[in-house]
């Protein structure tokens, strides 16, 4: 079961390693694209909540760019599976399921980290220091990649071919992006948009990181929600790798 | 050793595998012959944990795919029908993932390694890119890295195709070479030649169905030794005779060319398929 996860995570991790200076670059675009547009736009004009934009932003960022970074790995997945057909070679090997969703949200989770210290790092560049620091900032980063990266492999198992894949991303993706309390306070929405949002797992884990960062106030209720969510997708990935059998 | 017993597969409107019956013995190099569509690649697929059944049994060294799927993919190594070998990686990484997927040490892993590719004349290219390498390489890395956990099946489905005369006999050597060190091979083709060359055994697939099994010598003896080829305007009429002198006899009274050579393999499988016009 270890020795199964560890040799997929191996693998993610050698072709991490191939493209990382690739990666780190593409990584850094499109919050660098935010923090230029709305930060110098709205700068330290617009408070939020007591905050600059700025400010407000770079949690929002680190959330959004942890899910959609963990959630990157669907789209690798897929292309393994369907054009390289190396997804065959994991299947071929005497490793159970478990095995394999482990390594691969692992490598999603790792992905997901280095964005986000990318973020952090052009945050700093940008004259903004939060409270990074605290346990309760990375507990929410780590479960909410969990939950996305859980959610790509199981998405990537069900989807049939490249294109698929495309609009599942356009469909989920995407809009919790820009609704999931990123790019502006949701309690500035109207009650029943704060309902529907609510049930985003992104809302929860911009909440928290944002909380933890301006007062390094812990989350438990968020976090709590987000474990639970994350085991949810990771139980029906399982499900789902047995089912990509033919 | 493989054991098949009434196996069939069905995907949604194909029934693509009609209750098959199969046995290899340990050690033995064995053939699996058929057109395109056969089925050949499915019946690997199930053998090798790809693909689930929808009836019947298999075993491959006395483990049960189905109950005791982890034992029965460690007893065998697997050369797919398309290449999948990571294009990002090195050859030396893409076989040490395959280690690390089957559990072996660090330091056996690294020994192994350098050995098999020395082993497939391909030591130089440990540090290559695959995607840098040409296909018959490829094929070459891909039976290295089947064999690299030591495997006491080997299953290779088309291993030749699409390579040239050269390369297909240098793998053709090294199959040889890898069944000589007490390997069962099961190996597909739709090369007739290359089962004849290589395979003890043989079996026919067509349409889902083992329509026979039998070594290529007997299969062939069905027919007799000796055939004529006949081509007329719209086909071309193939007869068979026990003798050389039986064949010239007859073909003194044609008018038409004809060619006179050995029967193949070829000509028992149409023969058997009904494939042919007799
Ligand atoms: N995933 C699939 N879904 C539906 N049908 C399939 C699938 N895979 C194979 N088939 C069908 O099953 C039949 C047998 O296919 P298979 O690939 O086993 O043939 P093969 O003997 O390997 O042929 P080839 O020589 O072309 O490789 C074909 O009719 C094929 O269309
Ligand atoms: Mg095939």
């Amino acid at each position: 079961m270890i020795q199964g996860c560890g040799a997929i995570y191996h693998r993610e991790v050698l072709i991490l390693q191939r493209r990382f200076w690739r990666m780190l670059a593409s990584m850094a675009v499109s919050p660098l694209l935010y923090l230029l547009a709305f930060g110098y736009a709205m700068g330290d004009r617009v408070m939020v909540a007591g905050y600059t934009y700025t400010e407000f932003l770079i949690p929002g960022l680190v959330a959004m760019t942890s899910m959609t970074q963990a959630y990157g790995i669907a789209s690798e997945i897929n292309i393994s599976r369907f054009y390289w057909h190396i997804f065959e070679e994991f299947q071929a090997a005497p490793i159970n399921d478990v095995a394999y969703v482990l390594g691969e949200v692992l490598a999603g989770i790792t992905r997901s980290f280095i964005s986000v210290i990318v973020i952090l790092g052009l945050g700093f560049i940008f004259g903004v220091s939060l409270g990074y620091y605290s346990i309760w900032f990375w507990l929410p980063v780590l479960l909410n990649s969990f939950v996305f990266s859980s959610l790509a492999v199981g998405i990537a198992m069900l989807v049939k071919s490249h294109s698929d894949q495309a609009m599942v991303n356009n469909f989920i993706i995407t809009p919790m992006a820009f609704l999931g309390g990123t790019f502006f306070p949701i309690d500035r929405l109207p009650p029943v948009a704060q309902k529907i949002l609510f049930f985003l797992p992104l809302t929860h884990a911009s909440k928290a990181i944002r909380g933890a960062a301006f007062e390094h106030h812990a989350n438990l209720y968020s976090c709590l929600l987000l474990a639970l969510t994350g085991a949810l997708f990771f139980f029906i990935a399982i499900h789902c790798v047995n089912r990509a059998k033919d | 050793m493989i054991r098949i017993e009434n196996l069939s597969k069905r995907y949604k409107n194909i029934h693509a595998l009609k209750s098959i019956s199969l046995q290899v013995a340990q050690g033995e190099l064995f053939a699996y012959l058929g057109p395109n569509g056969a089925g050949k690649t499915t019946t690997i697929r199930i053998l090798t944990g790809l693909t689930n059944l929808t009836s019947g049994k298999a075993f491959l060294n006395g483990f049960d795919i189905e109950k005791q799927t982890l034992d029965a993919k460690k007893q065998c190594g697997l050369v797919p029908q398309t290449i999948n070998l990571d294009q990002e990686l090195t050859v030396y990484e893409n076989l040490e993932v395959h280690g690390c997927l089957f559990g072996m040490p660090a330091r056996q892993r690294a020994e192994k390694i350098l050995e098999l590719l020395d082993y497939v004349d391909l030591d130089d290219r440990k540090d290559t890119l695959t995607k840098n390498l040409s296909g018959g390489m490829r094929r070459r890395i891909m039976i290295a890295r089947a064999l690299l956990h030591s495997p006491r099946i080997l299953f290779l489905d088309e291993p030749t195709v699409g390579l040239d005369a050269g390369i297909r006999r240098k793998i053709w050597a090294l199959i040889k070479k890898i069944q000589q060190n007490g390997t069962t091979i099961f190996l597909t083709t739709h090369y007739i030649e290359e089962a004849e060359f290589l395979a003890a055994r043989v079996a026919f697939l067509d349409e889902g169905n083992i329509v026979a099994t039998d070594t290529p010598e007997n299969l062939k003896a069905r027919l007799g030794e000796w055939a004529i080829d006949r081509v007329s305007e719209d086909d071309m009429k193939t007869q068979y005779f026990k003798t050389m002198e039986e064949a010239k006899d007859l073909s003194r009274h044609y008018e038409d060319s004809f060619t006179l050579r050995r029967v193949n393999l070829e000509d028992a499988f149409l023969s058997l398929t009904g494939k042919t016009v007799k």
